[in-house]
């Protein structure tokens, strides 16, 4: 890749060489997830991940985190090398997590007052943005109170607060029914073009990958060391029934053939 | 409103087990054994001015005390057992078998350090009640969500902040189950320190008044006691609901 010196081709999140093991406590040897794998994602790019359960996913994730530290290798987020990468990014985890106990909008303010910001504060700039993401009069609402789908919006407003420019959202959508997953894969996109942020995307869907992202990672072989990459050829503002084209139809049958290669070995 | 009707079954047997108690006590007609309840009743009336005045604060502050004391000392116990294993692995498993020596069998033991002083029963209270305040609280404090633990992190959260927004929270709950468990074993505390020496205090007035043949002035502080019990179990479910509002909501 030539430095081009474009806003576009900003590099956010990168991997050099990154080796990673799960230490196993009971018998003292490590288990390899990633082996001198390079990661390249751009400003403003929605990546998807795909791959079966136990593939390293996750452990991706909590190694951009912060979570995790590698063993081998380096990882820079908006190309620097933090000391503590914990605070860094944005993560929205798989279950909602919401707090019980804290209302709608003092769980979205969360990562503000960890930040140390004001509640006060904290709140005028939640109630318009609740608006924003249809969670109108809900502010004193419980967790409990609400459908999954809102609850998964109340999650992912919490990770915009995070104000960060990198995204990771780990198979957000994968406890909705099909219904408000198509609503919410809708709604995630507009809200993705409208607050010109990276996302990195982690799903066992593949249509749900072909719809939002701009590339897909396939995640396969253990331990992983490279990534495949399929561009997803569509223009955007995507419409659903644009998954209806021969080319993407095409493309979902060597995802699939892909994936299933991977799971015989 | 459920709660009227909800207690209605339980006020029936009350009733019904008073009116036999009643009845069989007239039957009986022994009043220095087995006093009808009307017989309490007036007892308690007539005895009023020191059962009222001087042996139910007697009590009361021993109990409160007694409470507070449980509570700063149990919950601080649990904070720091929680921050450090290594004092978790000293301290837990010798507050576990402090509960295995009969609390009530030492307390003669604090009559001789403390003298017929209100501390003799406040030490024998304290000694009950620590004991499910900090246990309870511990395993709140152990109850966090590790996920929700490292959410938190990933958001830049620091020791602080995980204790304040997600600890304690965590450990509320569990807390004020303790402390219902604590203020009705304090009541008993209380009473038992006051068997063992006291000048004042309901216990104290229940046992003297044993001595006497006396058995409805025996029941009357005890009328009083279940009552202590009862209404500040009441109060800490006040408190509970309030600050769980969120629990409240199902």
């Amino acid at each position: 890749m030539s430095k081009c010196g474009l806003e576009m081709n900003k590099r956010v999140l990168e991997f050099q060489e990154v080796t990673f093991s799960y230490k196993e406590k009971k018998q003292g040897h490590s288990v390899p997830v990633l082996d001198s794998l390079n990661i390249h994602i751009y400003d403003r790019e929605f990546i998807t991940i795909v791959g079966a359960s136990g593939s390293g996913k996750s452990t991706l994730f909590r190694l951009i985190t912060g979570l995790e530290e590698p063993a081998k290798g380096q990882i820079f987020i908006n190309g620097q090398v933090h000391e503590s990468r914990l605070g860094q990014t944005g993560y929205m985890p798989q279950h909602d997590l919401l707090m019980p106990w804290r209302t709608i909008s003092e769980n979205a303010a969360l990562p503000l007052e960890v930040k140390g910001g004001h509640k006060e504060e904290a709140r005028k700039k939640i109630l318009p943005l609740l608006k924003e993401f249809g969670l109108e009069g809900m502010e004193n609402r419980f967790p409990h109170e609400l459908s999954g789908g809102m609850r998964q919006r109340v999650s992912f407003l919490r990770t915009v607060l995070s104000g960060s420019n990198v995204l990771l959202l780990d198979e957000p959508f994968s406890a909705l029914d099909a219904i408000t997953r198509l609503s919410m894969q809708e709604w995630l996109m507009t809200q993705w073009e409208k607050r010109k942020t990276t996302i990195v995307f982690i799903t066992h869907d593949v249509n749900e990958a072909l719809f939002l992202s701009d590339r897909i990672f396939i995640f396969s072989e253990k331990p992983v060391c490279s990534l495949q990459e399929v561009k997803v050829p569509l223009p955007r503002p995507r419409k659903l029934t644009d998954l209806n084209r021969p080319a993407i139809l095409e493309l979902k049958e060597d995802l699939l053939e892909k994936l299933r290669g991977k799971v015989k070995t | 409103m459920t709660s009227g009707k909800g207690i209605l079954p339980a006020a029936l047997l009350i009733a019904a087990f008073l009116i036999i108690w009643e009845a069989a006590a007239r039957g009986v007609n022994m009043m220095f054994i087995l006093p009808p309840p009307t017989g309490i009743l007036s007892k308690l009336w007539q005895l009023k001015e020191p059962l009222f005045f001087e042996h139910l604060p007697a009590t009361l502050s021993i109990i409160v005390i007694g409470l507070a004391i449980s509570v700063i000392l149990g919950v601080g116990i649990a904070v720091w057992m929680s921050i450090s294993p290594s004092v978790e692995k000293a301290i837990y498993p010798i507050i576990i078998s402090s509960q295995m020596i009969p609390i009530i069998a030492l307390a003669p033991i604090f009559v001789l350090w403390f003298g017929y002083s209100i501390w003799s029963k406040v030490v024998v209270t304290v000694l009950i009640t620590f004991f499910p305040i900090t246990v309870n609280t511990f395993d709140g404090l152990k109850s966090g969500s590790k996920e929700l633990k490292e959410l938190l992190l990933t958001m830049g959260a620091g020791k602080k902040e995980i204790f304040f927004k997600l600890l304690i929270p965590s450990a509320l709950p569990h807390f004020y189950s303790g402390l219902k468990v604590a203020v009705t074993l304090s009541v008993i505390g209380a009473a038992i320190g006051e068997w063992l020496g006291a000048q004042a205090g309901l216990g104290y007035f229940s046992r003297r008044m044993m001595t006497q043949f006396d058995g409805a002035a025996v029941f009357a502080p005890i009328v009083l006691l279940s009552a202590i019990g009862i209404v500040l179990f009441i109060l800490v479910k006040c408190i509970e609901n309030r600050s769980l509002k969120w629990r409240k909501i199902e």
